[in-house]
């Protein structure tokens, strides 16, 4: 399974939203995307949006500075 | 004699005569409760309803609540995915920043109260909702407007006018009033029941309201003004500012979030210098420390601050002092402060704080 990852830091929502969006447009179903963020509004936010298209959330992590959350894309419908 | 349309190789019987195939409709949503009814009372009549919402770098979103402290409390919610997710539909953001400067820029039809170029933006939006069904093989656009709603960009002569301008004209159906509105081209294919949509007019909300009541949907965002911060007086009087002081009107991502955090004093028209409010603005001023020239107190408790334009030393002085005021050693005779340039080079300074009456009303942005 592939994984890639996402640096989304030092934007502010929604923007790492739109750059997650953008780029599991571009990946095939079941890769496993890791975006890394510093906006804590992401933890929110990027579930909210795997949630109402179709996509899983497998992780979030956070060391205070950093907020990681971890994606697996869904099938397209 | 009948007309029949060739899609995708199969011939189509006329739409009107046939009501199995799922049409498709992109509403907008902006995260208020005008787009969540509006989407809602389609998806009802059996139409496969997706949202698209625009970012445009000025929306209420998000942003503020990331940085002030006391907004932390709220719950921190994108109103835009939540509406999504109360519908259970897809939600598209499409970032529209670089393209939406020009609209900023020169509305072709004003401002608003502020600088807000609400009938230009609609217009924009809605063209781009058109260049989305276009590319997605849906059939018309949706929007939550009310005639009357909106002094400038919601009445009826407006109405028209987004729908022409923006290209979109009859596959623009607006479902809280288009029974005030000609027929759309969803209506009368019959690809939605005319007679189960609304006749909305004005600035009451309460229709609005008992339709939400009627659907069930409670704890939706009621935005006061509209749904940016352009609608807001003095968030456009700092944005006017900047384009006053930079001698053109201009702005960039970091200008706009920057106006939306601390106390803006404008000393001179070469620089103004930026003060956190709190210990949350503090830290989101800390990611902007290569970029300007910081100040902050070490003698004693106190904001970080930033200088946005080009200070001389004696203007660097000055503001040391007005920081000096903001801090807790503001009645204290000498403040210790340390300025460091974008390189990161950093001196200590040594200042009298300014008196309130040293710094005059005008300052302030
Ligand atoms: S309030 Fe802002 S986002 Fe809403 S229509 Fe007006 S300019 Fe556009």
């Amino acid at each position: 399974m592939s994984r890639v990852t996402l640096d989304a830091r030092r934007l502010l929502c929604p923007m790492p939203v739109i750059r997650v969006q953008d780029r599991i447009e571009t990946l095939t179903p079941g890769t496993i995307l890791e975006a890394i963020c510093t906006d804590p509004g992401v933890m929110n936010d990027i579930p909210a949006w795997c949630r109402i298209n179709g996509h899983k959330v497998i992780e979030t992590r956070s060391d205070r500075t950093e907020y990681i959350v971890v994606i697996e894309v869904g099938e397209e419908e | 004699m009948a007309q029949f349309r060739i899609i995708h190789g199969f011939p189509r019987l006329p739409t009107k005569h046939i009501m199995t195939e799922q049409r498709k409709a992109v509403a907008l949503i902006s995260g208020g409760l005008d787009s969540l009814l509006a989407a809602k009372v389609i998806q009802e009549q059996g139409i496969h309803v997706e949202g698209i919402n625009f970012y445009t770098g000025f929306c209420v979103e998000g942003h503020t609540h990331a940085i002030r402290k006391k907004d932390q409390k709220k719950p921190k919610r994108n109103n835009a995915l939540w509406v999504a997710e109360q519908l259970g539909i897809k939600l598209h953001i499409v970032d529209i920043v670089e393209e939406y400067k020009d609209i900023v820029f020169n509305p072709k039809h004003g401002y608003g109260a502020n600088l807000n170029p609400c009938l230009d933006c609609k217009i924009f939006m809605v063209s781009k909702a058109l260049e989305w069904i276009r590319k997605k093989d849906f059939d018309f656009i949706i929007t939550g407007e009310v005639i009357g709603q909106r002094p400038m960009s919601q009445r009826k002569e407006t109405m028209p006018v987004v729908s022409g301008e923006s290209g979109a004209g009859d596959l623009l159906l607006r479902p809280l009033c288009a029974k005030n509105l000609p027929e759309t081209r969803p209506e009368s294919e019959g690809w939605v029941d005319r007679e189960r949509l609304y006749d909305f007019s004005g600035r009451s909300r309460k229709p609005q309201m008992a339709l939400a009541e009627k659907f069930g949907f409670k704890d939706y965002a009621q935005p006061a003004g509209g749904c940016c911060f352009l609608t807001d007086a003095q968030y456009s009087g700092k944005l006017a500012d900047l384009w006053r002081a930079r001698g053109s009107k201009q702005y960039e991502m970091d200008d706009i979030m920057l106006l939306k955090v601390g106390r803006h004093l404008r000393p001179a028209p070469h620089f103004k210098v930026i003060i956190a409010r709190e210990e949350g603005e503090a830290n989101f001023l800390q990611g902007y420390r290569k970029q300007f020239i910081t100040i902050k107190t070490i003698s004693h408790g106190g904001p970080l601050a930033l200088i946005d334009g080009e200070p001389t030393a004696a203007d660097i002085e000055l503001a040391a002092r007005l920081v000096a005021r903001y801090s807790q050693g503001r009645d204290a005779d000498l403040v210790e402060l340390e300025v460091m340039d974008r390189e990161g080079t950093s001196r200590a300074l040594k200042v009298e704080p300014l008196k309130p009456h040293e710094i005059p009303q005008e300052w302030h942005i």
